[in-house]
């Protein structure tokens, strides 16, 4: 294994999730396996920043503990303010509700409520009232205009998608957390879902985290941080294109 | 929320719909309980209070004591002086004397008319004192002489009788004959099996050998005077013997048998639906546990976009709710239906109860809708729970599995324990004396429903070795199929369990009263054997009925008879309870023997005006010895001082001794009793039961239609059809549990194959036919049924064990026949619960189903 330097992280002002040294060691013993071995980072606001690694790298792991879906080993997680690896699942659903929208691979929408009413479903559930007119942009900017009474069983898989990204957006989180948005899509189908999410983040300043291996889904991020053995090795900015990001991939791969 | 857990119940109908049918059934028998006894109820109402209409005082002949346990206490005639006496009363307008005793029609066939237990009326009345009549005349004129009857429509529609036609009828001694004068009716009462023939004052007085005497007065006051004035003024000039009461107080002492009679009948039926009702609570729990299971990501999801446990709870809550509360209000409707469906069951039974229309009271509502509303729930309770532990990160996990709760590895021992102090609690009620019998019946109850849950708790790791077992001749048979079955009925073993436990609960019943049938068979056969010694008995058609003591006299003097020694039977009181008297005549110990605990077999041949025969528990519980002395009350308000001269012990302790536990003499009985009646008479004919001897009887019989011969086997044998029709009717309501334990094995099957889509495609792609899904399916479903049946079998087994151990003349038999017609049964239970799985599952289209997430 060829020698990984540790980046940094970047102190912006006001970032979004701050973590430090986190480790998550699943197992005990002899058999116990480090997926993250004491990573540190600073998401910024207002920015889509992708993790890419190759399978087993701990990008999925990272993603579930910024986002409070599983808890670290040691190290610490702030979204806003708030310490969240302590929190109690009161705490955490509060959270979810108030700072954070997910985006599935597999979708996860709810097969019985129609289009408007997936989108809706965590205001609903928040017990708040549907912003209209910030409903019909989000149902508009994601072309489900005419799609709002359909139930997900009648809809493409893009369009399923579009349904689970304005679901992320309508409680305006502070933060977005992607989880291989285009893993279950067809390239062309992907681009227009990635345009999607590249739009939410320019129109609305809405703070994303994407976790992909997919290059080209990478490229639209303004940062990309790259992960290998459960540690940060490398990061590429904004103007990186999907060739940059394939050679740091094989590169890595290569180790 | 509401709304997300509405949609999801109407996305899954099926499966919503067949956990509902698990609570309909159940609630539909509570509901349709209340209706039918509510509905008899009014109608022995109807009939009491219609009866006493227009009526302000009724006198009848002093009741020596209540009635006790349904069996009625005849009030004795009073004599004519007290008609007088009344008539004479100044606040008296008027005051009309009937009688009432009982008399068989005979219909064309020179059969008696005689429907299970109901009654055959009589009364005499006189019919110009219409204000007292509370019958309404339907055709013809009310009787008037010697040879004219009134009989009651259902009767003359059933038996094709009409005004003019001859009837035979059979009072105190043989048929005689009336001609049909008028058909009568009561207003808005169905009379059940009940029969009613209507005489005049002088005919049934002589018909019943009540001349010069009444069984009852009606008094009407004059105006102004209000009913209790009436009553004191009238208890006042009458002599201590009659009793007054005011016409309501009169409702009550009528209609307290039926009140008793019908409370014991409702609650009985109420258990049923109450069985009904738990095993419907293992399918709903058992379908939403599933139904949870696979919606693990569902919920996950719902929980990463901000849902709070609670909320999670409270969705799952809402969808048992819903289905419960839409199955309760069904429930609730089919039991209506089902409540005439009771009715022509018991009416197929023999119970032909009076009715009026159908009653629905708001007690039926509400006990219904909170019985299934609130089992919907508690079944719920657990499934949420578990829901609420479904971790968001479930949404983004493959294939993700509910986490064990932290209670988990306790429930083995938690169900050990519910199980053994359900044991506990059962002998507990069994051999601890002392308990009140509410108390008994409380703690049997939940002791079997603390072992019921506690084996069904424990059952899952059962499973894996009974599947072992009772698949091998499915994998033997079925092949692959086969073997796939059975390990598919391992691989959930809690599911399996829990599918099983419903069809085991039913079948613990079963198998518990079919042992105890079993049981009281074989000891009532063996107690009469040693006993009775008789060539032949004589007893009532429906063999249980009193019958007039003509008969008994009658097959005295036909030829070949050496002896024909009569029973009689009636309720006595002594040492302040109400017990069962006995009247043998001095012959009877030639055709009877009892095991001589003091005193000898000459006892039975010489009793004397105050000699009593008393059994061994009667003699121990009051101490009384060989001489003692002890006085008993009897029907007509007499006390007799009486001397023990023996004292018997049942081979085998059994109540079926043919005597009661005082025996006194006939003479003495009939002097003492009101309506003296025999329960059977003895036969014994020269050269034993031959053609020749029973023709000779049935002849003389002839004239008493009610009047049945029959051989010593064809006694015994009849006494236990009365076992066996009860054991019919219980398996019947039984069968009610089951059919919700088949919906609960449906149910998981459907669930099921829902569930193992991308396997069932897989196993079609690489060569598994349509009919070998199917028979893959089937095997599983009569896998799950027959662990459900063994467990059932030795539960039931254990039971009836334990209650045997009990009671001591009961013995422990197992009807091995009868368990082998159960696995059978449970067989089919198995292949029809998979009917429409196996169907769904083989019309899967393979691409689909491979493509399935």
């Amino acid at each position: 294994m060829v020698e990984t330097e540790q980046v940094q992280p970047v102190t912006g002002a006001e970032p979004a999730v701050r973590a430090r040294d986190v480790t998550r060691r699943y197992g005990e013993g002899e058999t116990a396996v480090d997926a993250l071995r004491g990573v540190s980072l600073d998401v910024q606001s207002g920015k889509l920043t992708a993790v890419m690694g190759p399978s087993g790298s701990g990008k999925s792991t990272l993603m579930h503990i910024l986002a409070g879906l599983d808890k670290p080993t040691a190290g610490s997680v702030e979204i806003g303010d708030t310490e969240i690896t302590t929190l109690g699942d009161n705490e955490l659903t509060k959270l979810r509700r108030e700072h954070i929208g997910f985006v599935f691979q597999f979708f996860n929408l709810l097969p019985m409520l129609t289009a408007e009413e997936n989108i809706v479903l965590p205001l609903t559930i928040a017990g708040e009232k549907p912003d209209n007119a910030f409903l019909s942009e989000l149902l508009a900017r994601t072309g489900l205009t005419d799609r709002r009474t359909h139930r997900p069983a009648e809809l493409s898989g893009g369009q399923q998608q579009r349904v689970a990204i304005a679901r992320a957006l309508v409680s305006r989180p502070t933060i977005v957390f992607a989880d291989e948005p285009t893993g279950n899509l067809d390239s062309k189908t992907s681009g227009e879902i990635l345009d999607l999410m590249r739009n939410s983040v320019d129109t609305y300043g809405q703070t994303t985290v994407m976790v992909t291996h997919e290059a080209r889904a990478a490229a639209i991020a303004d940062r990309i941080l790259f992960l290998a053995d459960g540690l940060i090795v490398r990061e590429l900015g904004a103007n990186a294109e999907a060739g940059d990001v394939l050679a740091v991939m094989n590169e890595l791969g290569a180790n | 929320m509401l709304a997300v857990a509405l949609k999801g119940l109407a996305g899954r109908k099926l499966r919503s719909v067949l956990t509902a049918f698990a609570i309909v059934l159940g609630v539909g028998m509570v509901s349709g309980t209340f209706v039918l006894t509510d509905t008899i109820q009014r109608g022995f109402d109807t009939i009491f209070t219609q009866s006493l209409k227009n009526a302000d005082a009724v006198v009848t002949g002093h009741q020596a004591f209540g009635s006790s346990g349904g069996q009625p206490v005849l009030s004795p005639s009073v004599p004519a002086s007290v008609l007088a006496k009344v008539r004479a009363a100044p606040d008296v307008e008027q005051a009309a004397p009937s009688i009432s005793d009982e008399a068989q029609l005979i219909d064309h066939d020179g059969k008696a008319i005689v429907n299970g237990g109901a009654p055959n009326i009589a009364t005499g009345i006189d019919p110009s004192l219409t204000r007292f009549n509370p019958l309404t005349l339907v055709a013809g004129h009310w009787p008037h002489g010697a040879d004219e009857v009134v009989i009651d429509t259902g009767t003359a529609r059933k038996h094709h009788f009409q005004v003019g036609d001859t009837i035979g009828v059979a009072a105190r001694g043989p048929i005689q004959k009336f001609r049909v004068a008028g058909l009568a009716k009561f207003s808005g009462v169905s009379f059940g099996g009940a029969t009613l023939a209507i005489f005049d004052i002088p005919t049934a007085q002589k018909l019943f050998h009540k001349e010069g005497r009444y069984d009852r007065i009606d008094v009407a006051a004059k105006p102004l005077t209000p009913a209790d004035k009436l009553v004191r003024e009238l208890r006042s000039v009458l002599p201590p013997t009659v009793d007054v009461r005011t016409t309501s107080e009169q409702v009550k002492v009528d209609s307290s048998d039926t009140n008793t009679f019908l409370n014991i009948f409702r609650y009985i039926l109420l258990v049923f639906g109450g069985v009904a009702l738990f095993v419907g609570s293992f399918v709903i729990a058992n379908t939403l546990s599933i139904t949870i299971a696979q919606r693990t990501r569902e919920f996950a999801t719902l929980r990463t976009i901000g849902a709070s446990r609670r909320q999670v709870l409270g969705a799952v809550i809402v969808e048992a709710l819903v289905v419960g509360t839409l199955a309760s209000l069904i429930g609730l409707f089919a039991g209506f239906g089902l409540a005439r469906l009771l009715d022509s069951l018991l009416v197929s039974f023999g119970i032909d109860l009076p009715k009026a229309g159908l009653v629905y009271a708001t007690r039926t509502f509400v006990v219904a809708l909170v019985v299934g509303i609130g089992v919907a729930l508690l079944a719920s309770l657990r499934p949420a729970f578990r829901a609420t532990r479904v971790p968001p990160i479930a949404a983004v996990r493959e294939g993700a599995e509910l986490p064990p709760g932290r209670f988990a590895w306790l429930k083995p021992y938690l169900s050990l324990a519910a199980a053994a102090l359900g044991i506990a609690l059962l002998a507990f009620a069994l051999f601890k004396s002392g308990l009140g019998t509410a108390r008994v019946l409380t703690l049997l109850g939940v002791g079997v429903l603390l072992l019921f849950a506690g084996v069904a708790g424990f059952s899952s790791r059962l499973v894996r070795p009974l599947a072992r077992v009772l698949g091998w001749p499915a994998e033997r048979l079925g092949g692959a199929p086969g073997r796939l079955a059975r390990s598919n009925a391992e691989r959930n073993p809690v599911r399996t369990a829990s599918t099983a436990a419903a069809l085991m609960i039913g079948v613990a019943l079963v198998v518990f009263l079919a042992v105890l049938a079993a049981g009281m068979r074989t000891t009532f056969r063996s107690a009469v054997n040693d006993v009775f010694h008789a060539d032949y008995a004589i007893t009532a058609q429906n063999n249980f009925s009193p019958i007039y003591p003509s008969v008994g006299r009658a097959a005295t003097h036909v030829p070949g008879v050496t002896v024909a020694s009569s029973i009689r039977g009636d309720l006595g009181r002594a040492f302040g309870s109400t017990l069962q008297v006995s009247a043998v005549e001095p012959n009877v110990g030639r055709v009877m023997t009892q095991r001589w605990e003091a005193g000898s077999p000459a006892a039975l041949s010489h009793l004397d005006g105050n000699g009593a025969i008393v059994s061994h528990s009667f003699a121990d519980k009051h101490h009384l010895k060989l001489g003692s002395h002890f006085k008993l009350l009897t029907t007509s308000g007499r006390e007799l001082d009486l001397v023990v001269r023996a004292i018997f012990r049942p081979l085998h302790d059994t109540p079926a001794t043919l005597l009661g536990s005082v025996t006194i003499s006939t003479s003495t009985f009939d002097r003492t009793f009101v309506q003296p009646k025999n329960l059977y008479t003895l036969v014994d004919t020269r050269g034993g039961a031959s053609d020749a001897n029973a023709r000779r009887l049935e002849q003389v019989l002839k004239a008493f239609p009610n009047a049945k011969l029959q051989t010593k086997k064809q006694f015994v044998d009849n006494q236990l059809s009365g076992i066996n029709t009860l054991l019919g009717l219980l398996l019947v309501l039984l069968a009610l549990s089951i059919v919700v334990s088949i919906v609960g094995i449906v149910n998981t099957l459907v669930l099921t194959v829902y569930e193992r889509t991308r396997e069932l495609g897989m196993l079609r792609a690489v060569g598994m036919t349509r009919r070998q899904v199917r028979r893959m399916i089937r095997y599983e479903s009569v896998v799950t049924a027959l662990i459900g049946a063994t467990l059932g079998i030795v539960l039931g087994l254990g039971l009836a064990a334990l209650v045997t151990s009990r009671i001591s003349f009961l013995t422990y038999a197992v009807p091995t026949a009868q368990i082998v017609g159960f696995v059978v049964a449970a067989i089919l239970v198995g292949i029809l619960a998979a009917i429409l799985p196996a169907r769904r599952a083989s019309r899967l289209n393979v691409l689909e189903a491979l493509q399935y997430e």
